[in-house]
């Protein structure tokens, strides 16, 4: 039982990295200016990048 | 400082050090302690994932479209999060039938199809090949270019010298030699590498770090930071291009097919597929790996755009942009450095070259090569040791695959940017996607269907992205990419029937998977499946639920020796001995008298045949000793369909049977209630119009006296029509009372809750009830203490409850001497009220029966009694409903005490869930 919600719960989550990587969204960051220096679409897909690995580190942890 | 010795020693030193460590690694784990059995390990050993293409090429594309490079990397990241649902359901089914690449794995589920796996492994040679190829000329391009120090030159001004001085035959042969030595050491039932996982880990350290390095140095030595190369990359002319989306290569449709390509490649290349799937120690394992591999990407690409921008910013265009990461500390003089990104380069490509041929000459030697030898030479059955031929066959392989990707190299030339090569390599391996993912999820897919939607895939992906690549290399004229293939320009290989909008991987894609998909969902709907595959199916797709015992689709006749030498032949006499007594001891049999072997015997030779020489083989040689007697495809359907209907129908009943018991049981307590309630229905409507029929008759005697006789006294009349009237108000007091209780039984009645003070109460109730003392000079007497808690409750009805008991003790106390005492106490939480008399007192076996309706104690006594015998059950109806308790103590002789409890306001709530109870009750 456990196993299977942490699964759901990880499907769930490369639902959204999918959604975060993909048009519409991605398109919305795709734009002229910078973050800290950093181009925006650049900064966008590391940063969310990053925060999809937390999550899924966080699901495996808290699902045991 | 740069020279050929110097580099040469380095790199040796390098090569030498990486063969240590997977001495050390087998050793440690022939010792029994294994230094790979942890999740870490088990993480890095995953990043063989990142190649030469990511090393270099993505610098590369990332010069050329920015973001481009980056899908490479976000779908594996998805593929991981995925990675508990399917990875963890692959490696378990490859554990349980001892499956050791990917062939073997979509042969084995499609039924142990020869045919099949044969077919996957070609499709996995073919494409992998210009893979390889890819990181020999990485290798080959780097050390020409180190060599030029301190000049920088682009590999194609490089003339590529003879074939023997080229560095990327020796990179192949020192591969190849470590391969054959570490992956083809010993033939392993379950095809696992220690050492080898070992030295790959330790790979994946070194060049994370010398890509690090050589990013921190272009973006903190040679630029001011993060900011300083983006600010002074947006100088470029194309820099817009590259800080947003749009370009040729990075449309959203790309980016997709891109991230949808590679989710399937980390799963289905032949080396992922190694590494994650067979070298895992531990299901578990997975649980770290789920987050660490993507970190690992994702750590390895922070540098990515920083070097590419700041090559275009340093070059200004005069460097191949795959070359940036060496070529920039270079142009700065760093040549330690450079020499560390160079070993980098060097051990990301090895680490490819070294699983990619181990699991791709696995595949040779099992899917290919032993079935059509098996087949051909029907005398090898019989041979005798036959662990040498299959280790023979697999170091042949190795050599070939890697001599055939270095000839692809040298032939190839410079046509293509490292990444557009591995692109292609890796739409050949998405062809297996709808037969793997396929087969483990549905088990409808069929056979038919995966060899259908292999075969088109295939023959498109060969027309789609290799033919193009072969006209890019000039191998095929320009025109067939121009104007298709005999000037047919709706065959235009990258824009097949004239589509446009996609770029050539896209393209492919799109067309391969269209075709894949919908002829292995279409045949496998509309074929039937062989007789073993149902089997298989059922085994890979429910591969979670506990196997079925005893229903093996078997049926035959072998002897246990036969197996063993048998098993002997790939295992040695010594294990293969070994494997059976151990099997003996777990089932509690003794050697001597264990002659006729069984299915589940059998079986277990062949899982463990399936491990050395891959499951299609394990078949052909088990079936050359057994007796098998064939099952047609109908038996197998009807054993399949009867265990499965069978344990379905007897947890169908006994279910249906639960129900029908619980069922019965509640029916039977309602049918019961049913008919007490109907008893009462009869005696209430009885006793109602046998009350009622008591005052008519008297009022219709006495009305008929006064009709008859007009001449009676006036005192006479007055009388009689006296009695009339008392007789219709107790009519009428009657009816009120049966209505009022019906309404408080039903819940209908209407209730006035508030905090009462039950002083006030008894108060007024005493002051109304002198009228039924003063005619029998009874006292009554009330003490109530001076402070009372307020009880929530509706104070007429509470009046009306005291008024019924005080007129119930007014008529019942003494006769000479009546007394009638209200008390009031405080108990726990209630107030609690005593009406006590002096009277006769009500005997034990009435003490409840004066409850029910139109029962009265009077009866008892013989003395017809005024009251209409409704008065204490709604009394009680009524405390019951305020949550309360109304009950007698009595004795014989001894007076009567009516009690009544009502909860104090506080706990209201107590009172409110009390109400409901009783209500449900």
């Amino acid at each position: 039982m456990r196993h299977r919600r942490k699964g759901e719960r990880l499907v769930a989550v490369a639902l959204l990295g999918f959604l975060l990587f993909n048009y519409p969204l991605l398109s919305l960051f795709s734009t002229e200016g910078t973050v800290l220096g950093v181009p925006v679409l650049y900064a966008y897909l590391f940063v969310s990048w990053g925060l999809l690995i937390g999550l899924m580190a966080l699901v495996v942890r808290n699902s045991g | 400082m740069l020279n050929t010795p110097l580099i040469l020693v380095v790199s040796f030193a390098y090569l030498g050090l990486l063969f240590a460590i997977a001495y050390y690694g087998d050793k440690r784990a022939e010792a029994g302690r294994s230094i790979v059995a942890r999740p870490s390990v088990y993480a890095l050993s995953l990043a063989v994932y990142a190649t030469s293409w990511t090393f270099y090429g993505s610098v590369g594309r990332a010069a050329d479209t920015g973001v481009g490079f980056l899908p490479i990397y976000l779908g594996p990241t998805l593929m991981f999060a995925l990675g508990w649902v399917v990875l963890r359901k692959i490696i378990r089914t490859s554990k349980a039938n001892r499956i050791t690449t990917i062939a073997d794995f979509i042969a084995s589920r499609y039924g142990k199809s020869t045919l099949l796996g044969g077919f996957v492994t070609i499709i996995a040679v073919i494409g992998i090949v210009p893979y390889i190829s890819l990181q020999l000329k990485a290798i080959s391009n780097t050390f020409n270019i180190l060599l030029e120090y301190p000049e920088i030159v682009s590999p194609a001004e490089i003339d590529p010298g003879s074939l023997f001085a080229d560095s990327g035959l020796y990179v192949a042969l020192v591969a190849a030699a470590f391969t054959i030595l570490f992956g083809t050491r010993k033939l392993d039932a379950t095809e696992r590498h220690e050492g080898m996982v070992a030295a790959i880990a330790f790979e994946s350290v070194v060049k994370l770090v010398a890509f690090l390095c050589a990013g921190l140095f272009v973006t903190f030595g040679m630029f001011g930071g993060f900011g300083d190369v983006f600010g002074q990359a947006r100088a470029l002319p194309e820099a817009d291009e590259l800080f947003m989306l749009g370009g040729p290569d990075t449309g959203y449709g790309s980016l997709f097919w891109l991230t949808v390509l590679s989710m399937l490649a980390i799963v289905l290349l032949p080396r992922q597929f190694h590494m994650a799937v067979v070298e895992n120690v531990d299901e578990r394992h997975l649980n770290k790996a789920i987050w660490l591999f993507p970190l690992y990407l994702l750590v390895i690409n922070v540098f990515v755009l920083p070097i590419a921008l700041g090559g275009l910013v340093r070059f200004e265009g005069g460097v191949n942009p795959d070359t940036f990461v060496l070529a920039l500390p270079m142009a700065e003089g760093q040549q330690a450095l450079a020499l560390f990104v160079f070993l980098g380069g060097v051990s990301a490509a090895t680490g490819m070259l070294i699983v990619e041929t181990i699991a791709l000459s696995t595949m040779v030697s099992n899917n290919l090569v032993m079935p059509a030898l098996l087949r051909a030479r029907p005398r090898v059955r019989e041979g005798r040791d036959l662990r040498g031929l299959v280790l023979g066959i697999r170091r042949v392989t190795i050599v070939i695959v890697l001599l055939l990707g270095f000839v692809y190299f040298r032939v190839a030339g410079e046509a293509a940017a490292l990444v557009s090569i591995g692109l292609v390599s890796f739409g050949a391996v998405a062809q297996f996607a709808p037969a793997l993912f396929g087969g483990l999820f549905w088990k409808g897919g069929n056979r038919n269907g995966a060899l259908a939607g292999l075969a088109a895939g295939f023959l498109l992906w060969a027309y789609t992205l290799l033919l193009p690549s072969f006209a890019r290399s000039g191998w095929l004229p320009a025109s067939f990419l121009e104007d298709g293939p005999l000037g047919i320009e709706l065959l235009r290989p990258e824009h097949l029937f004239g589509l446009t909008g996609f770029d050539s991987v896209s393209h492919a894609m799109f067309w391969t998977m269209l075709v894949n998909v919908g002829l292995y969902v279409g045949v496998s709907l509309f074929t039937r499946g062989g007789a073993t595959e149902h089997g298989q199916a059922a085994l890979f797709v429910d591969a979670f639920r506990e196997p079925a015992e005893g229903a093996r689709l078997w049926r035959g006749t072998a002897s246990v020796e036969a197996l063993e030498s048998l098993l002997a032949r790939f295992l040695g006499r010594a294990r293969a001995r070994n494997a059976l007594a151990r099997y003996a001891a777990a089932r509690g049999l003794t050697t001597s008298e264990w002659t006729e072997a069984d299915a589940e015997l059998v079986h277990h030779v062949e899982t463990l045949l399936a491990g050395s020489i891959g499951a299609v083989s394990a078949r052909v040689m088990v079936a050359s000793v057994v007796e098998e007697e064939p099952l047609g495809i109908d038996e197998v359907m009807d054993i399949l369909d009867e265990t499965s209907q069978v344990i379905a129908y007897s947890h169908e009943l006994e279910r249906k049977s639960r129900e029908l018991e619980a069922a019965t049981a509640e029916l039977r307590g309602a049918n019961r209630r049913l008919r007490e309630l109907d008893r009462l229905k009869d005696d209430f409507v009885s006793t109602v119009t046998h009350e009622l029929r008591t005052p008519l008759t008297s009022m219709r005697a006495f009305a008929e006296i006064l009709l008859d006789n007009p001449e009676l006294p006036r005192a006479e009349r007055a009388r009689f029509l006296r009695i009339v009237v008392d007789e219709t108000e107790r009519l009428t007091r009657l009816i009120n009372e049966v209505l009022d209780l019906s309404k408080l039984e039903s819940g209908r009645a209407e209730w006035d809750i508030a905090d009462v003070d039950l002083r006030e109460v008894i108060e007024e109730s005493a002051t109304a009830a002198s009228q039924f003392f003063a005619p029998r000079r009874a006292k009554l007497r009330v003490r109530v203490p001076a402070r009372v808690p307020l009880v929530a409750a509706d104070h007429d009805r509470v009046k009306q409850v005291l008024l019924n008991l005080l007129s119930n003790a007014a008529k019942f106390c003494d006769t000479e001497h009546g007394r009638v005492v209200v008390e009031l106490a405080v108990d726990d939480g209630a107030v609690r009220v005593d009406v006590r008399d002096n009277g006769p007192g009500i005997d034990p076996e009435d003490q409840e029966v004066i409850f029910d309706r139109f029962r009265q104690s009077g009866q008892a006594m013989g003395d017809r009694p005024s009251g209409t015998g409704l008065g204490l059950p709604i009394s009680r109806e009524i405390i019951r409903h305020l949550g309360g308790e109304l009950w007698v103590t009595s004795a014989r002789g001894g007076g009567s005490t009516f009690s009544f409890t009502l909860p104090v306001a506080g706990s209201r709530e107590d009172a409110a869930r009390a109400r409901t109870a009783v209500g449900e009750g």
